[in-house]
């Protein structure tokens, strides 16, 4: 058995241990806002927080987060002001990368709250946006820094 | 001819529309089939737009039209609204299912709002007008007395107000009005159309995480699949063990489907698919499979001899799609010519939302939940797989992960339908990222032979291009090795002032899918033609820029009466040089080109290229550090895209087109080793990245009052060529293949 927080709330989990935290939210635990892209950690699409810190949730085993705290894009109070700022840049087109997206960003910015462009490019360059919606990410970003310097 | 219909008694009027009040439908007969003395009578088309009023003033709208990113989801119901001048927080999208009722639903082609724009804006017109009546009846005043602010009929003398959900009732009584006699709004009353605050309608819910995408969809009870397919288009299994495959916790069972014969069309491939209760373990069943599987004839293809096979058939003369002059007397005359061969591999288009569907069988019939750019293929392709009636066939389109050409295609859908089926319960099939790449409808690997005879001013006297690849066509008909479709896109019409011009296709045999993927064929005939025209500039030793619009020539109509198919296309959207020649002045004026010095390693380059109706010129500037890596500080585009709805949303197309270009021109590659995909995921498919991506991306809309054109492609074509002219600008490298990353730079 497996305990583990997710958003807040006492989960357990008795299934395959091996199983990727990221089929645990989306097919147990019915949290479908983190996404499925690659299954290797080359796109991002999975990313949520293990006790505040950017994961990739598609590699990560079930068996390697008991007792970790999950927060999830459900897991964020919107309007965050990383989503707000997604808003207002307009940056999705089909959407579809950018919770993963704003999942990474929220977590640089809990550690770097003033990146610069270089910043932004060493840590997003992991997500992925087919869209290419990059342009509008990095501006999102820095509209989100000055929103809560 | 439209006709819009009041249908807000009827009783076949379901599903969202059906709390409505006053609900109006129109019967469309598409504008080139209209012009083209197709049926126009009421009775020949089906309805194909909805609206509907709530006695809540809650306003709906059917977006028959699929989003996979382009915002098409959005612009449509954006124009009715503005016509209507509705108030757009109280209006509701309904999804449309899969229904021929609503016309063409076939989201590609860059169509979406080019073919709806003027039946949207006479639907909202029509319910104005009636609404406006059905209030100036209330007050006893003249309607001319009356006017509308947003959800509000207003008596403009008394300032007397009536809400929309209030009059929808009374407007449901009156007759619609002729579509002649609707007073739409002139373009400077649109509250919606070309507005800068337009944003999408999913844009919230897609920031949070509760938009549905196909792969977030369910159905209860349902089982999940993960397929084995064919690794060799064709191939059957001659046995397979799945004793280990069983094992797996959550595995349930494994099915086999039939492996799918050609006209492989959107069939399923085949394959044998492992059943489980979620989804991690079917995949991690599907890795215990041990499979055998019998030959195929397609197990000889190999990228590099393919390539030598095409470029051998690019040699010589092929079927002429368009003459004008003589080439051959030209080029029998001597003098300087200039001869160049061009190469572009497969691509994949990897949407980050890998194929997906959720489908139940029940009672004969099959209802579908999937990212689809077309409903209606779905319906079919379900049909002939189940041996079933289309209309008994429900396909409910959720938003798309991407779809670029891609989701037309739902062989994925049918594989639900079909192991549920077997099954007698929903099924839910996920493809991995390994699936997505290695049994894509791929773009079409392509080579290209251009020569030129060259004139005293150095502008060319003659110009030959012949281009080879395997068609499209090659999906619904086996035998089939030219590439018709494909002509139109970049190659029967170029834009060229040149007295001597001939352009041929040379046939060649597919063997795997081959499918549309965004902007299609444009993207290597632009790549020929742009790479080709800077070629002979640089050759005249003239600039690029002055030397490309020499080429285009002066401001005229092209004369495309050659392309008989397209006719009533080009008398909507004749092909206008002064369109081309200001976008490319446009996008060299920002680019600062010629007007800056920029630095050793860095070079600017341009292209143009008109697809789907749109014109586009676009600079690329890059850096070649001394690792030979290529750097894109940054990118200048020109659009005319005639009306635009949502000018912000066109930006960010012509943004992520850069991207999307930068992708096919630095990385991308799919091969094939004994008919086997050789590429698997990002690590050995890789797409830009956000630090290999451009600096900046800045994109100039030119304002125009022509009719929309499309936006969601057109951005892309241009972009290799110039980023290729800029590398030789930098370089002095002139490199004839994608993707640069095959060739060392330094």
């Amino acid at each position: 058995m497996i305990r583990l927080k997710v958003n807040g709330k006492e989960s357990t989990f008795d299934g395959d241990p091996d199983m990727p935290l990221l089929w645990y939210l989306r097919d147990v635990a019915g949290l479908t806002g983190t996404k499925f892209g690659c299954g290797m950690s080359l796109c991002g699409a999975c990313t949520v927080h293990q006790n505040g810190e950017a994961i990739r949730s598609c590699t990560t085993a079930m068996k390697d987060v008991g007792g970790a705290e999950i927060t999830t894009i459900e897991g964020i109070a919107p309007m965050h002001p990383v989503q707000k700022a997604w808003m207002e840049v307009k940056v999705p087109q089909c959407g579809y990368c950018q919770t993963g997206q704003i999942m990474q960003a929220i977590a640089m910015l809990k550690v770097n709250k003033n990146p610069t462009d270089q910043d932004i490019d060493t840590v997003m360059s992991g997500n992925l946006c087919r869209c290419g919606t990059y342009s509008r990410i990095r501006a999102a970003i820095h509209q989100a820094a000055k929103e809560t310097a | 001819m439209s006709v819009i219909e009041n249908v807000s008694r009827r009783r076949f009027v379901q599903g969202a529309l059906a709390g409505g009040v006053l609900i109006l439908a129109a019967r469309y007969a598409p504008r080139l089939l209209r012009a083209a003395g197709e049926p126009t009578s009421p009775t020949a088309v089906e309805p194909s737009l909805w609206m509907a009023i709530a006695s809540d003033g809650t306003v709906t709208i059917v977006a028959h039209r699929s989003e996979m990113g382009c915002g098409s989801r959005t612009a449509l119901p954006l124009v009715v609204a503005d016509e209507l001048d509705a108030d757009w927080s109280r209006v509701k999208i309904d999804q449309a299912i899969g229904d021929p009722k609503y016309g063409d639903q076939d989201t590609d082609g860059s169509h979406s709002v080019r073919s709806s724009f003027d039946l949207m804006r006479q639907v909202g017109g029509a319910g104005r007008a009636m609404l406006i009546t059905a209030a100036a009846a209330q007050w006893n005043v003249s309607a001319k007395d009356c006017t509308t602010e947003p959800h509000f009929v207003v008596h403009r003398s008394s300032g007397r107000k009536l809400g929309y959900g209030e009059l929808a009732a009374a407007a449901a009584k009156l007759p619609v009005p002729k579509t002649e006699d609707l007073k739409l709004k002139s373009r400077s009353e649109w509250r919606y159309i070309g507005k800068e605050s337009n944003s999408l309608f999913d844009l919230a819910d897609m920031v949070t995480g509760k938009a549905i995408f196909g792969m977030d969809a369910t159905m209860p009870g349902m089982v999940f699949a993960s397929i084995e397919h064919p690794p060799v288009l064709g191939q059957k299994i001659k046995s397979y063990d799945d004793k280990a495959a069983l094992k797996v916790p959550g595995v349930k069972q494994t099915l086999t489907i039939d492996t799918v014969k050609p006209p492989h069309q959107f069939q399923p491939l085949g394959g044998v698919a492992v059943i489980a209760d979620n989804t991690w373990a079917a995949f991690k069943g599907r890795k215990s499979l041990k499979i055998e599987w019998d030959s195929s004839p397609h197990s000889v293809y190999n990228s590099a001899a393919y390539r030598k096979t095409l470029e051998a058939t690019s040699q010589k003369p092929g079927k002429v799609v368009r003459n004008i002059g003589d080439v051959d007397a030209i080029f029998a005359k001597g003098g300087k010519i200039i001869e160049a061969e061009y190469y572009a591999p497969h691509l994949a288009h990897v949407s980050m939302e890998p194929p997906v569907a959720v489908a139940e069988y029940r009672d004969g019939k099959v209802l579908a939940w999937a990212p689809t750019q077309n409903p209606q293929a779905v319906q079919d392709t379900i049909a002939t797989a189940l041996g079933i009636k289309k209309e008994d066939v429900t396909c409910h389109v959720t938003l798309l992960g991407g779809g670029f050409g891609r989701k037309s295609k739902p062989d994925q859908v049918a594989e639900a339908a079909v192991l549920s089926k077997q099954l007698g319960k929903p099924v839910k099939v996920v493809w991995t990222r390994e699936d997505d790449i290695r049994f894509d409808f791929f773009h079409s690997v392509a080579a290209m032979y251009m020569k030129a005879a060259i004139g005293a001013n150095g502008k060319p006297t003659a110009w030959l291009q012949r281009s080879v690849f395997p068609p499209i066509d090659s999906t619904f008909d086996a035998t089939a090795t030219y590439g018709d479709g494909e002509m139109g896109l970049g190659w029967n019409n170029l834009p060229f002032d040149i007295p001597n011009h001939r352009a041929e296709n040379g046939p060649a045999e597919y063997h795997v899918r081959i499918g549309w993927l965004r902007s299609v064929a444009n993207i290597y005939h632009a790549f020929a033609i742009q790479s080709f025209a800077d070629e002979l500039a640089k050759s005249a030793n003239q600039d690029s820029v002055e030397y490309l619009l020499g080429l285009i020539g002066p401001p005229r109509i092209v004369n495309l009466e050659h392309k008989a198919d397209d006719a009533e296309e080009a008398k909507l959207f004749p092909l206008d040089t002064a369109r081309l020649r200001r976008v490319v002045e446009i996008a060299a004026d920002k680019s600062g080109w010629g007007k800056r010095s920029i630095g050793k390693g860095r070079g600017l380059g341009i292209a143009a290229h008109r697809s789907f109706l749109t014109y586009v010129a676009t600079v690329v500037e890059v850096e070649v550090d001394n690792k030979g890596q290529v750097h894109i500080p940054g990118v200048w585009t020109a659009v005319d895209a005639g009306t635009v709805v949502s000018p912000d949303n066109v930006r960010n197309q012509f943004e992520g087109a850069a991207v999307f270009g930068t992708s096919l021109a630095l990385f991308g590659e799919i091969t094939a080793t004994n008919g086997v995909i050789d590429q698997s995921n990002f690590n050995n498919y890789p797409i830009t990245r956000m630090n290999r991506g451009p600096r900046q991306i800045s994109v100039h809309i030119v304002e125009s009052e022509a009719p929309p054109a499309g936006v969601g492609e057109p951005g892309v074509p241009p972009f290799a060529p110039a980023l290729y002219n800029a590398v030789f600008a930098a370089t002095g490298k002139r490199v004839r293949e994608l993707p640069l990353s095959k060739t060392k730079l330094v």
